[in-house]
Order: C-alpha cells, then structure tokens, then sequence
C-alpha cells in the first residue's frame, strides 16, 4: 500500500468521522470576545491554522457580554505517521488495591511500612496527601485505604533528619517524598539532601527505596538525584502501590533483611 | 460532648481574641493572635483561657491597647499573670467587654444579611445553585465568582488552597497565590463578600457567600466569617479527623465553638458526607452518609444551630454502570429529604465515576441534577463534565449551569408528582439502608476501647467510619489542645451559650 494514501490502514492515518479517510474532527473552544460576526470569523480562523479545511462553526454561543463559545467541525489536512509514535513503557504492571494486598500478603507476610512527607520549606501537602490519604486523588484512594500498607505521614515541612529518623523508627520499606515548590531549584536540592543523608544514615541495600514526586521533576532524573523512582504530574495513588509491590515485595533474587528482622 | 467541653484549644483562644478585635501579623506572616496566645501559654498556661491573663495584663498598664500587648508579648516584654480576687473579676468583666465587641458586630452582620435579603430579594428558586471559584488570586477570583453569579448562581464557593487546613494559623490580608484554591483571610472575605453585595444588588438576588471552616483554625475562620458575613460554611463534625487525620479532640473542641459561631452569626453549615462516598462503594457505604447526617444534626442542636442552617450533605457517587443506579440514586436521596424534612439539604454531583468522557459526564451531570429535582434537595452543587479532568473552565461553567437550568425548568415540579408506590424499589432500599444506619449506630454507642474512651471515640478510633483508624491520642492539632482548669473563663463561649449581648 502506498504510503500516502491517507485513512488507509498503515503507518499513516486519518481521524475517522463517518468514512475512512474523512479527517473529521469536532473542537470546542472559547474566544474572549463578544458574540458577533466577527468572533465567528475568528474562531474559523484558529480552526483553520489547527488544520480543519474545510471548517464548520455549528455552535457559537455568548457566555457573558466578553466571551464567546464556539463548536467546530472539520477535516484535518494532518496525518498522523504511526511509525514515528513513541510509547513510554511503565517498567511496572498497574495493579487494583486488591492484587497489592494480595501481592504484599503472599509474598511479603508482613505489612508494608511507607512513610511520606513534604520537606523543606514547602507546605504544599496537595501532592503527598493525594497518594497517601484515604481521600486519594482521580478517584483512586490514597494508600492508607490499603489494607497491607501502614503508612505514616509526617505531613509538611519536614527537616531531613526527622524524615530519616521516623523512617527508621517505624522500620520504612518506602519514603515517600512530595516537592511543590520549585522556587531556586528548591525541589532539587531538598531532593538530593534528602537521599544523600538516607545513604549516609542506612548501610548499603537496607535504605528505604527513595520515591520522590513532583509536578516538575524530569522524568528519568532518578540517578541524578539519588532516588529509586520519579513520579510525575498526574500520578495515582494506584501507580505509586503499583511500583512499590513491583520493586518491594515481588519475590527477589537475594532475601529481603528488612524482612526477617520484624 | 462532655469531652469538648472539657478541653480548650489554642485555636479557640484565638478566635476569642479575634473576636476582641486582635488582627494582623508580624513582617514574616504570623498572625499577632498566634503571638499573644503562645506567651500566655508559655507563662501561665492556657488551661483558665487566654482572657483572663491578657485583660490582667492590659489593666495592669502593660501595654495600651491589645495589639501593642501582642507586640510586646512577641519578644518577651509583656509578664502574664493569673489574677484573683477582685483583679480577677474585673479582667473577666474587661475581657467580656471587648469580646462582646466582636459577637455584636457577628450580630449586626447577621441583621445586614436579613435586610438585604429582604430588600434585594433572595434567591428565585430551591435548589440553590452552588458554583465553585478557584483560582488562588482572590483578584481574580472576584471577577469569575461575578460572572458565575451572573450566569445563575445563587452561591459562590471559594475553595480553598489546599494544606491550608493543617496551618495552624489564618493567613493575613490579600492573597494572590493560592495553591489549587484561594487562601481563607479575613481581607479575602471582606474582598469577596463586597463585591457579591454590589452583583447582588444589580441582580435583584442576594448572592450567597461560602467558605470551609475545616482544619486546624475552624474556630478563627467561622469568627472572620460572622464579621464579615459569609453566608455558609463548610463545617462537618468529623471530617477532619478521618480525611485529614486531625486529632479527634482538638476537631471535637474546635467543631463546637465554630458551630456555636456560626449559629449566632445566621451562617447555614454545610456538611461533607460525600467524603464518604468517595472514599468507599456509594450502595455499601450508604448507611454511612445517614449516621454522620445524625451524629452532624445531634452536635448542630447541641451548638444552638436551627434546622434551616443544617446544609446536611450527600452526594450522587453510584457507579452508573451497576443496574438501577438512578433508582438507587433516588432512593438514598429521598431518604435524607424525609429524614431531614426542614434541613436544606446539600445535594453534590458525581466525581468518583467522572472518567474524563466529557460526553458521558454530562449526561451524568444531568441525572444528577434530575434526582435533585425529584427530591427537592435545597443546596445543588453543581457539577462539571470537566471533573477529574482540570479545573472548570469558563464554558465548562456556562454548560453545566444550562443543564441544571434546563433540567430545573423542564423537571422542577416533579418533587410534586413523584411519589414511589409503598414498598416499591425504592421504599424498600430505603428501609435497607436506614436499617443498617441504625445497627451502626447501635454499635457505636456500645463500642469501647482500651483506653477507656467514650464510645464516639472508640468508634472513629477502630475505623468505624470511612474506614480510617483515628486514635484519640494521635493526629495533628494535638499538642494545641488544653485540658480546662476549674477556675476557665471564655467569654466569647459565655456570650454565645447566654445568647448575650454584652
């Protein structure tokens, strides 16, 4: 098949409205301008820079004296080239709370111990208490809803010492860290403080796996900060669970030490 | 009950001392109330209430005014004292005096409301329409809460940054950066409140005014909210502590006073009974939402809050691809409306079944709007097909205001025709479910722990609710809770039990 046939299946496809190869797209959007012709002008004119040829405004509505509300449809002159699509592959399967328990139940036989907190100056919890309280976050509940995972959550600016000194006192398999405040590179430096005094405070291979998140860590940082794990914009709660079962409590090669003393 | 009677907190101080007229912070941000209240702490312990010590200090010449006495005491300069005889009696008196200040101004703003109501006109219709502004700048805030109000709502929301209820003290004056929400500050009610007075009157309706009395300073933010007439108020007695793992002392004390606060000031309380929902399976948990309506309305009545202030809240969580989820809907509905006949109940929209289908989500929201219809529910959160997804965007607000609209003008009258046939689906699930609340409550009164706590206590504390274990010594909040000593005195708590003026 010809690669520039488009809507042919193939390494290059088209949006599908009601026939292969029509390109149909619908958008919807809002212009801060009165409703008048001239709004209906312009909100052709974004459909046609976005690539709608021929565009269709079937839908423009006042909301209020200064803002207009547009829906569009259109054929989109773009193709989508299905060689040059990249798929970032999670190195951990995602699993319901019920495998997590399951999985921490058969394999550890024992609870789970994850301790969280913002440290630092930031007072910015929204991160750490979406993963960790129950309330949770995009529907998903927090970790403590998990009933194989005892999780302490030291809360807001936490100095690092603390955080070192409760992850070992409850014995952490995990610490959780959460990093808002991106102020001076500040979520960096806390980060690479924090898990530099973890190495320092805990032999080698019995420091808690360091996870940290953020909204503006880079992905694949880990090394450069002295981390196990990143976590990103928009993570779950069941993604973190996820990957502390996957780096935790799946049975390993050497027997966990953390385990046999409690 | 017995229990937050019993124990103060620096929080409750505060707000007394913010009802005196303390206001204000150092150059860093720490409020003066913060201040004054840690060095009384510090030097005479705050277990006869913070007045008393402060009156002394302020009759003995310490300082001339309170705020110049929260200064000094700030860098030590100020020594506290527990006075007696009759220093005692007349620095209870002064304390009084400046307290009742505040309870009168609460008074007045309760009055400003009723006139305006009364003279502008209230809201054309139940369900009250309820939107939410967050946009962490409350000079931004106020021109979106304006065209929301314009667009129909009847009550602007402002929620809150998030992690402002764990700091243990209110932010002062404007704020312009909030972290998913705008900060709770007297300026910013005082800001917000003005300019729906003046929407209000062009509209020819009062336009509510809401905020969230939860956290660690519930008792300071119910205060600034009577002074500067906020409308309703997040206010749920339990939430803190199973949703934000604040000590359950500190949440009972703090939940008093601020319910005491808010009923003197005409504030309608709104509950959070849909934490529950989104935190457990809306059919299995549904006995849950009654019992903590009950155990809200109990600590209401107990505080002096009338039934017409009771904002009781439940919510329209069943996931919408099990069988008759609509009936089932229906059913839970109706039966928080004839449990509560004169409460106005607050009606919130699905968030955990919310995909990101946009499509589906307003049909949803639609169904949701059509069962608050039904029901007569008093308070209509309304919901947005952007849930989950980011935060409304203008034209998310305009189409979900014409759906509830739509359904409204279409389906208002229904709560008229719609009367379930005896023992029908949704009787039956009805029955089921108040059924189960009363076996819950019945457990709860017969629980008990180690400790020797009162059931209540034992109750939250083995996870009886929201499935969180909540033990009475633990939390945040704890170490600003104060077992009262024999000789406490806080006159805004006199003031507010006496219904007294002066």
């Amino acid at each position: 098949m010809s690669p520039d046939t488009p809507g042919a299946p193939g390494p290059l496809v088209r949006p599908f409205g009601d026939t292969t190869g029509d390109g149909m797209v619908q958008v919807s959007f809002t212009l801060p301008l009165p409703h008048d012709k001239r709004a209906e002008g312009a909100a052709l004119q974004l459909a046609a820079k976005m690539g709608m040829s021929p565009a269709l405004l079937v839908h423009a509505k006042a909301m209020g004296p200064d803002f207009t509300f547009f829906v569009v449809y259109g054929s989109v002159t773009h193709l989508v080239d299905l060689r040059e699509v990249h798929v970032a592959e999670r190195e951990f399967p995602l699993l319901t709370p019920a495998e997590v328990n399951q999985a921490v139940r058969t394999h550890l036989g024992r609870k789970l111990v994850v301790v969280g907190a913002c440290i630092g100056t930031d007072a910015h919890t929204v991160g750490i208490d979406a993963i960790l309280n129950i309330k949770g976050f995009a529907g998903e509940k927090g970790l403590e809803y998990y009933r194989e995972l005892t999780v302490v959550n030291l809360g807001a600016q936490v100095l690092v010492p603390d955080l070192v000194a409760s992850a070992r006192e409850v014995g952490a398999d995990a610490v959780l860290v959460s990093q808002v405040v991106t102020q001076k590179d500040a979520h960096i430096h806390n980060t690479t403080t924090m898990s530099a005094a973890f190495r320092e405070a805990f032999p080698a291979g019995e420091v808690p796996l360091l996870v940290v998140g953020g909204p503006r860590f880079e992905e694949g940082s880990a090394a450069a900060l002295g981390v196990d794990r990143v976590f990103g914009r928009g993570t779950t709660p069941g993604e973190v669970a996820s990957y502390l079962v996957h780096e935790l409590v799946e049975p390993r090669t050497t027997p966990d030490p953390r385990g046999v003393q409690r | 009950m017995d229990l937050a009677r019993a124990h103060t907190t620096v929080s409750v101080e505060r707000a007394t001392l913010r009802l005196a007229g303390l206001k204000g912070a150092d150059h860093e941000g720490t409020p003066w109330v913060n201040h004054l209240v840690d060095a009384v702490r510090a030097q005479t312990g705050l277990e006869h209430g913070v007045t008393t010590p402060v009156w002394d200090a302020l009759r003995r010449g310490q300082a001339p005014d309170l705020l110049t006495l929260a200064q000094k005491a700030s860098s030590g300069g100020v020594s506290f004292r527990l006075p007696e005889g009759s220093d005692l009696r007349a620095s209870r008196r002064a304390a009084r005096v400046a307290v009742a200040r505040g309870v009168r101004t609460m008074d007045r703003q309760r009055a400003a409301r009723e006139r305006m109501v009364a003279t502008v006109g209230d809201a054309p219709r139940t369900p009250w329409v309820y939107l939410i502004v967050a946009t962490g700048d409350i000079h931004e805030d106020i021109p979106q809460a304006r065209a929301a109000a314009e667009a129909g709502a009847d009550v602007i929301a402002v929620i809150r940054s998030t992690g402002q209820s764990l700091l243990d003290f209110v932010p002062e004056g404007a704020t312009r950066e909030g972290f998913a929400g705008t900060y709770a500050t007297q300026e910013n009610f005082r800001l917000m409140r003005a300019a729906l007075d003046e929407t209000s009157r062009r509209l020819g309706r009062y336009v509510r005014l809401t905020n969230y009395a939860s956290g660690l300073c519930m008792p300071e933010i119910a205060t600034l909210a009577g002074l500067e007439r906020l409308d309703m108020m997040l206010n749920d007695s339990m939430y803190g502590i199973l949703f934000r793992d604040i000590n359950p002392v500190r949440t009972f004390v703090d939940q008093r006073f601020s319910r005491q606060v808010h009923a003197r000031a005409g504030i309608i309380i709104n509950t959070g009974e849909d934490n529950y929902l989104t935190t457990a399976d809306a059919v299995e948990a549904a006995h849950t939402v009654t019992v903590s309506q009950l155990l809200n309305e109990y600590f209401a009545k107990e505080a002096g809050l009338e039934d017409w202030q009771l904002g009781l809240g439940h919510a329209f969580e069943i996931d919408p691809d099990l069988p008759d989820s609509f009936r089932t809907e229906l059913a839970h509905a109706l039966l928080a409306r004839r449990l509560f006949p004169r409460a106005p109940l607050k009606w919130m929209p699905p968030t955990k079944h919310m995909t990101g289908d946009v499509f589906r989500g307003y049909l949803l929201d639609g169904f949701f709007n059509l069962a608050g219809a039904m029901t007569g529910q008093g308070i209509l959160l309304v919901g947005m097909m952007t849930e989950a997804v980011v935060t409304p965007w203008l034209s998310d607000r305009d189409l979900a205001l014409q759906n509830v609209r739509y359904v409204m003008e279409a389906a208002g009258g229904l709560t008229e025709d719609f009367h379930p046939p005896r023992d029908g689906f949704i009787q039956t699930r009805a029955r089921q479910v108040l059924s189960e609340a009363v076996d819950l409550l019945e457990g709860i009164v017969h629980d008990s722990d180690a400790a020797g706590d009162p059931p209540l206590l034992a109750a939250i504390a083995d996870g009886t609710f929201g499935a969180m274990k909540r033990p009475a010594t633990a939390g945040k909040g704890l170490d600003g809770v104060v077992v009262k000593a024999g000789g406490y005195d806080n006159p805004a708590t006199s003031l507010l039990e006496e219904g007294a003026t002066r």
